[in-house]
């Protein structure tokens, strides 16, 4: 075993080759979280990768850390039973959009809810890729099934930023598969928090969903697609940093800085910790209107309770104020008689 | 007037009323004092599913029947000898099960009432046509006896006074039987000490004094009898329910093993008092999960099972069916976790707080593909803590998820527990893996053909696990077919070889004959009781009863065929019975009853006795 400061990513990667399709997003989130763990101080054998089912499922193959790869949408579920045992453990849940917005919504609201020190990792490519191209939760109206079909999905997409504020998730979290740098530092971010994590990836599915997210990534077109949020720091984008979002009463709207109407200071200013999520909220909305960029970095961060620390505390608190009864001292009390010899 | 005391070896009481009037307090009352007194007993709660059915209706009647005796006694009785009805309804629903010439001692008032009459379904009032001549009929004014008994209290409305008959109903019940008030008083004392109810303490001890002395002091009851001690094994006793002996085994597993104890529960009639007792004994560091839903619950034991601790869950029938899918995954990642079913009555939501014992199927073929796990069921409320003990350490041993079968019946009836001593069970040895030399996740021990528990934390065990097929030894993701037949076939064999923990089997009578009952679960009183008069009135009849539903004992194909038929009583129709004709190619025959009640012994006596004597082949269904 290796001393934490000295492990490289090397160490986290598994003898297991990926069989994802050739340029899938999922290749870039592998190497930027094998080489955002070393810095996170904890040795592969105190991390585990609980998945569920779905090309991103097949992520705990991959590394070198304890992995179990397990149902359709019930990793929340599982991680919730090891992190409320064993709240030493650091556990990294890695599911997709069909996978914890569909079949297992209802586990990830309650992760959320609960607020156990987990981070769960949304590989979201708004498409079905093992089975062949479905429409997910989160893909657009109008979204066809791969060679099949002529008209398209008239299912309302899911906004998963809304469920992970409905569901009070205390750090959300929004990077891209491509953006390797960025990815980095938000995993530290996540790694660094303290309770339940929403963090979700935009990825791109080549075969079945490509370009989904072109503008994001595409030189020419994301400085002007993407906000890039910094706590304490005014919401400006674009290629000229030349736009900004202000508030409107509670509507966000898009200023230009060049035209003199408003400045700099004009701008929103992101503020993560803000308790009630109201400001998360807005920037939720974004991907719903027109024009908008789309926010990415830490949405929300703010401190919670968590589960299994509680839940610790009140296994202490009860033993201590139980006296010392035993197990046979349990099993005695009560009305009790005696047949003698 | 000196009354006479009549000495009984036995009595079947039931108290009955409306749900929420204290009936199941007043039976448990009598019950636990009755253990108190040293009778052996046997109870059967009985109660609607709705919490506060309309009153005085059919549907809204709460039953508590409590069979106490001087002799060793195995079920609560076919029927009873008493009965409290303390409303139409209760006399109507009920009136089936009382002896001949048995006592039923009535509320009068509620006979009076027309409305009551009329949602009991009776064009006249029973107390006053011949429809009761049969019987003893005792008439009592209980409300107006027991609001005249609490006159002093007037700060109590008389809503609050009325509520005490049940407590004076108790009272003309202990003196009946001779029975000692002290341990209800104490009991009283205790549950009322409470803000905003201990003003209710000295009224129900005045109700229930009341009851005692009028039932003394009139002429209602010629004479009162008395029930004996009953000559139990030495040792120290207290009354359990099978809820609880789950849960005092389940602690005791974990204290033996050095495992702490992880439950998670979704709220289901009749397991969720699994989840409330354990929630209370986080002192002895049990973790209790309230899961969002069963799939969460059953999800949430294989996640702590990972992580090395005893991992647990309980639901009921319905519940069971959504766990099947992450039960599949259990048994293919190979991990101990123990999984109860308290069933109840199906199809869907079906009788929700009555018995049936209809998941065996569901138990042994429940899951997708080729998926065997150790199935073994409880049979008395006494039996649940020593089954899932054997559950805990058959599950650890093996690294098998193990599927443990109780019933409604079982779950919330009460007989009287020998508290075992801890020193005296069996260990429980779970077995880490630590050193990373050779380790491989799917290597396998020789013997039990368990894998290694190697839980995350370790050093140097890093693996991977998951749902998709696993080559041997390496447990890499395989898709070769020959390796799939091969982990199949293991899988199976290590189930298998649960058998050789399985002692031989014991039957009740001789080895052979010309009879042999065979049965499992909650049946077991019913069936011991029918051998034993059956065998009393000369027959050749003995009978098996099986804690090991699969893999099945390995003497039991031998045992069977040293019978000439094989009667198989269950509360389905008939799964037991065609396992065993597969398993065995024996012609068993069937007694099978879904009423939501369990079988009478009586039921099992004449389906023998018929077959005895008739030499007809085939199954009944009770109609």
């Amino acid at each position: 075993m290796k001393a934490a400061q000295t492990l490289t990513p090397e160490d986290f990667e598994s003898d297991q080759v990926p069989r994802w399709c050739p340029g899938c997003g999922d290749y870039a989130i592998l190497a930027s979280i094998k080489r955002a763990l070393p810095a996170l101080g904890r040795p592969p054998h105190e991390v585990v990768f609980i998945s569920g089912i779905g090309c991103s499922s097949r992520f705990p193959y991959y590394m070198s850390a304890y992995g179990f790869h397990t149902i359709h949408g019930r990793a929340p579920a599982i991680a919730s039973g090891l992190k409320a045992t064993r709240p030493d453990l650091d556990i990294w849940i890695v599911t997709g959009d069909g996978d914890s917005l569909s079949i297992g919504g209802n586990h990830l609201l309650h992760l959320f809810r609960r607020n156990l020190d987990v981070t769960l990792l949304l590989f979201n490519n708004q498409v079905y890729g093992l089975t062949k191209g479905q429409y997910s939760p989160t893909s657009p109206s109008g979204q066809k099934v791969v060679h099949k079909s002529t008209v398209g999905s008239i299912d309302t997409p899911f906004n998963p930023l809304r469920i992970a504020l409905a569901a009070n998730a205390p750090m959300i979290i929004r990077s891209i598969d491509r953006d390797l740098k960025h990815m980095g530092s938000m995993i530290q971010r996540a790694a660094e928090h303290h309770g339940s994590v929403f963090f979700e990836i935009y990825q791109d599915c080549h075969i079945f969903n490509y370009g989904a997210f072109t503008e994001f990534v595409d030189k020419n077109s994301k400085l002007d697609a993407l906000l890039y949020l910094e706590h304490g720091k005014p919401m400006i984008f674009g290629r000229e940093q030349d736009k900004a979002i202000r508030l409107d009463g509670l509507n966000p709207q898009i200023i230009d800085l060049k035209a003199g109407a408003y400045g700099a200071d004009d701008a929103l200013v992101h503020d993560e910790h803000d308790e009630a999520g109201l400001l998360a909220g807005i920037l939720a909305t974004f991907q719903e209107r027109k024009d908008f960029p789309r926010p990415v970095g830490v949405i929300r961060n703010i401190e919670r309770p968590c589960y299994e620390d509680m839940m610790t505390d009140q296994v202490n608190d009860e033993t201590e104020k139980g006296g010392g009864q035993t197990l046979q001292e349990l099993f005695e009390s009560g009305d009790m008689w005696e047949i003698k010899k | 007037m000196a009354k006479s005391t009549v000495e009984l070896q036995e009595a079947v009481i039931r108290f009955a009323d409306d749900s929420g009037t204290g009936m199941q307090v007043s039976g448990d009352q009598f019950a636990n004092t009755s253990a108190l007194f040293g009778n052996d007993l046997s109870t059967l709660p009985d109660f609607p599913a709705e919490i506060r059915a309309p009153a005085g209706t059919l549907a809204g009647v709460s039953s508590f029947q409590v069979r106490f005796s001087s002799t060793d006694i195995h079920t609560p009785g076919d029927h009873v000898d008493l009965l409290i009805a303390m409303n139409p309804a209760a006399l109507k629903n009920n009136l089936k099960l009382v002896k001949p010439n048995g006592i039923i001692l009535t509320n009068e008032p509620s006979f009076n009432n027309a409305k009551n009459l009329r949602l009991a379904g009776y064009d006249q009032n029973p107390l006053q046509t011949s429809e009761l001549d049969k019987y003893q009929v005792v008439k009592v004014d209980m409300i107006d006896l027991t609001n005249r008994a609490l006159e002093e209290f007037t700060e109590l409305s008389k809503k609050d006074k009325d509520r005490a008959k049940n407590m004076f109903a108790l009272g003309m019940v202990f003196w009946l039987f001779n029975r000692p008030l002290e341990h209800t008083v104490k009991w009283i004392q205790t549950y009322f000490d409470r803000p905003n109810r201990r003003q209710y303490i000295e009224p129900n001890i005045a109700a229930l004094k009341a009851g005692y002395v009028y039932a003394e002091a009139t002429e209602l009851f010629a004479t009162s009898y008395e029930v004996k001690p009953a000559t139990l094994q030495p040792g120290k006793y207290r009354n359990i329910n099978g809820n609880t002996g789950l849960v005092f085994g389940l602690l005791a597993a974990s204290q033996k093993s050095g495992l702490p104890l992880f439950y998670s529960g979704y709220p289901i009639t009749p397991a969720s008092a699994i989840l409330h007792e354990l929630a209370s004994y986080k002192r002895f560091g049990a973790r209790a999960f309230q899961a969002e839903d069963e799939i969460a619950a059953m999800c949430a034991a294989i996640g702590a099972a990972y992580g090395g601790s005893l991992a647990v869950t309980a639901s009921s029938g319905p519940g069971i069916a959504l766990k099947q899918e992450a039960l599949g995954l259990a048994i293919s990642v190979e991990l101990p976790v123990i999984v109860c079913n308290i069933q109840r009555g199906g199809p869907s939501t079906g009788l929700p707080t009555k018995t049936e014992q209809s998941d065996l199927f569901q138990a042994v073929g429940g899951r997708h593909g080729e998926s065997p796990l150790p199935v073994l069921a409880t049979s008395r409320p006494s039996d649940c803590f020593d089954t899932i003990y054997e559950a805990a350490r058959v599950a650890i041993k093996y690294m098998t998820p193990v599927l443990l079968l109780s019933d409604g019946y079982l779950g919330t009836g009460t007989e009287p527990w020998t508290v075992p001593d801890l020193n005296s069970l069996p260990d429980i040895q779970p077995q880490f893996a630590t050193d990373p030399e050779g380790f491989e996740p799917y290597m396998r021990d020789p013997v039990t053909l368990a894998r290694p528990w190697a839980v995350p934390g370790t050093p140097g065990l890093e693996h991977r696990i998951g749902g998709l097929e696993k080559e041997d030894i390496t447990g890499i993701v395989s898709y070769d077919s020959e390796n799939h037949q091969k982990m199949t076939l293991y899988r199976a064999e290590k189930v298998q070889r649960v058998a050789q923990d399985i002692p031989p089997t014991e039957t009740v009578g001789d080895s052979s004959g010309e009879l042999l009952i065979l049965g499992w679960g909650s049946s077991y009183g019913s069936i011991r009781a029918a051998t034993e008069q059956l065998r009393a009135e000369g027959r050749s009849v003995s009978s098996v009863h099986l804690r090991w539903l699969n893999p099945l004992p390995n003497d039991l194909g031998d045992v069977l065929k040293r019978f000439k038929r094989v009667l198989i009583p269950e509360m389905n129709l008939g799964q037991l019975r065609q396992y065993i004709r597969a398993e065995y190619l024996i012609d068993a025959e069937g007694l099978n009853k879904v009423q939501g009640l369990p079988i009478f012994a009586s039921e099992i006596v004449s389906k023998a006795e018929s077959m005895l004597n008739e030499k007809k082949r085939g199954a009944s269904t009770i109609k």
